[in-house]
């Protein structure tokens, strides 16, 4: 398989003011690749730097050291449409000051096919509308997103992704905001747009086992460093999470799937005194 | 209805009022012309030395042309400055960018610009100076990392603002009076009839700022999501900010320089237009042209005709109207927005 990106010793350091807010540090000597076709997850503590990754692989902020490729091409001379025709990602929940129509928003997707264009074509909305229809939310296109729950605003979001006509999307937490029936319906589109569109995913998220459980390889981050890549049971390993975690965990076995599933081990319960009443 | 056919409706409907707001405006004012008379003088076929072709022609004419060229622009600049901060109460006034222009404009008077098509071009150079610098020093004071904060953005324009309205008031007890004669009925926006050359230069001027925005219509809806999400749509987010910061610094500069800091014209036109036609900047920022147009018109029908034979600041008028429009946006959509 061939590789579809790659990080070849990628640093990067935000500007001091910016070292206070979340996410913001150092990221030292990454590199691994995502070959095409597979579902890739990249996991670790918050602030391992899973969010800047992201954003030097869009090319929102630029790599310091070392080189990305997209299909062996620097993303550092594409330019920003040719990059967006190649990736697309779901955010997390946004600030949205302007209530935009959920078709606005996923007609949006198809910018970078067109940006010399003033209004879209034909096409665009006829892609727009599969998008919408494969995500389900083609009955809410009319509705401004203020006024749609969060699974269906992340499904509006996806649809827009999707429109994009990505080889990569980017799966920004996508289970972060949503409760466990939207989780599992996220694990089920993961795995359809994988096989049936051939799109090759990068899931972002701090779920272990929703990673565990839909990704063909892992790379878990600890500080702004690579601790490990592989197979979800050769990264999902218990003494490399406690060490990176910084908890105790117990790794077990789905029986239904095989995945390895991460759990908490909880301190014991500890007996009340008779004066904490 | 696709956009593409809603904004030909919006077009045609607003085209059709402004002719009409237009027209209006022609045969009222504190000379009583009879309709019939303006019409003689509209058809050439008044002689030249006539009250009704002088009244007509040189004073009501122009200052139709000039008010309805300044609504536009400052609608169109309102729309740009709401887009580029992702701010629905952003507007050249409110962000204190018309005082740095006003500011810009007093400094050519004092070089002793006057009315010449050149100088005008000089006094308008100003303008736009004092535009950038006014929008510049906002940014620089509300950025913050991660964006602009809907309320420092606010406060930064506010002490912008009364720093540079300062500044005009300190060169206006230094020098000489006399020199700068008009410029406390200019400060509340004066559409006093303008040279037709000047005029023209007016016209081309706001063209090219709008025709900079409405290039970059649909960059202005993806950074409306956020400059994060817009790159990683495939907008070049520096340069699209870079432009637009440009285009609505040029738009303002031009206004005052030609008809003084007009205020909340940027706010209450877009924000009609929002509550009709949605979000969409492509459907906005053309509409806000000729909606702006109307508005101005408008308003400066009645500041001529609401007091006769005296006569109110077109600025007044605006202000009456965009002050409650402004509070009532702070009180529901900025909370929402939150």
């Amino acid at each position: 398989m061939n590789a579809l990106v790659e990080f070849a010793s990628v640093g990067f350091t935000y500007p001091q003011p910016e070292r206070t807010r979340e996410g913001g540090f150092t990221l030292t000597d990454v590199s691994f690749g995502i070959a095409d076709g597979e579902v890739f997850g990249v996991i670790g503590p918050n602030s391992a730097g899973k969010t800047t990754l992201l954003r030097l692989l869009t090319r929102v902020v630029p790599a310091e050291r070392g080189e990305i490729r997209l299909e062996g091409r620097p993303i550092a001379r594409l330019a920003h449409a040719e990059l967006a025709r190649r990736v697309a990602v779901v955010p997390q929940d946004a600030p949205r000051p302007f209530p935009f129509s959920v078709e606005q928003l996923v007609l949006m997707g198809r910018y970078p096919h067109g940006p010399g264009r003033f209004f879209e074509s034909d096409d665009d909305r006829a892609l727009a509308r599969a998008a919408m229809a494969a995500t389900g939310v083609l009955e809410l296109a009319a509705l401004p997103l203020e006024q749609l729950s969060g699974g269906e605003r992340q499904r509006a979001m996806l649809a827009r992704a999707l429109a994009q006509e990505p080889k990569l999307l980017v799966l920004d937490e996508p289970t972060s905001h949503l409760d466990l029936r939207y989780q599992a319906e996220t694990a089920a589109l993961i795995r359809r747009v994988n096989a049936e569109r051939g799109m090759t995913v990068l899931l972002v998220s701090h779920d272990l086992n929703l990673a565990a459980e839909v990704c063909d390889r892992l790379l878990l981050l600890s500080r702004g460093r690579v601790a490990r890549v592989g197979p979800p049971a050769a990264v999902l390993e218990r003494d490399t999470l406690e060490a990176v975690f910084g908890c105790a965990v117990s790794v077990e076995v789905n029986p239904v799937s095989g995945r390895p599933v991460v759990q908490v081990a909880w301190p014991q319960e500890v007996k009340r005194s008779s004066l904490a009443r | 209805m696709s956009a593409g056919r809603r904004l030909a409706l919006a077009l045609a409907l607003l085209g059709g009022a402004l002719a009409l707001v237009a027209a209006i405006s022609l045969f009222v004012g504190s000379a009583a012309l009879s309709p019939g008379a303006v019409v003689r003088a509209l058809a050439g076929r008044a002689g030249a030395e006539s009250v009704e072709s002088i009244v007509t022609l040189q004073i009501r004419l122009p200052r139709v042309a000039a008010a309805a060229l300044a609504g536009g622009a400052l609608a169109v600049a309102g729309v740009a400055f709401q887009g580029l901060t992702r701010n629905p109460l952003a507007e050249p006034a409110v962000l204190g960018v018309s005082s740095g222009a006003a500011f810009g404009v007093v400094v050519a008077q004092i070089f002793g610009f006057g009315l010449s098509v050149l100088e005008a071009l000089g006094v308008a150079t100003f303008a736009f100076a004092g535009a950038l610098l006014a929008a510049a020093a906002v940014y620089l004071v509300a950025v913050v990392p991660g964006g602009l904060s809907i309320q420092t953005l606010l406060l930064a324009g506010v002490i912008v603002g009364i720093f540079f309205t300062s500044a005009i008031t300190v060169l206006i007890s230094i020098v000489d009076f006399n020199r700068l004669g008009g410029v406390v009925h200019w400060l509340l926006g004066n559409l006093a009839p303008i040279p037709a050359a000047s005029l023209a230069l007016f016209a081309a001027l706001s063209l090219l700022g709008f025709w900079l925005v409405l290039r970059h219509a649909r960059e202005l809806n993806l950074l409306a999501l956020g400059e994060e999400a817009a790159v990683q749509l495939g907008v070049d987010a520096e340069r699209l900010k870079r432009r637009i910061f440009v285009a609505a610094a040029l738009l303002t500069g031009t206004v005052v320089a030609f008809t003084g800091p007009i205020g909340f014209v940027g706010l209450v036109v877009p924000h009609l237009l929002r509550g009709v036609l949605g979000q969409d900047n492509r459907l906005l920022v053309p509409t806000a042209l000729l909606g702006g147009g109307i508005f101005l018109l408008a308003a400066d029908t009645l500041a001529r005709n609401l007091v006769s034979p005296a006569e109110l600041s077109v600025g007044v008028i605006t202000s009456f109207c965009g002050a409650p429009v402004f509070v009532y946006l702070l009180r529901t959509r900025y909370r929402v927005s939150l």
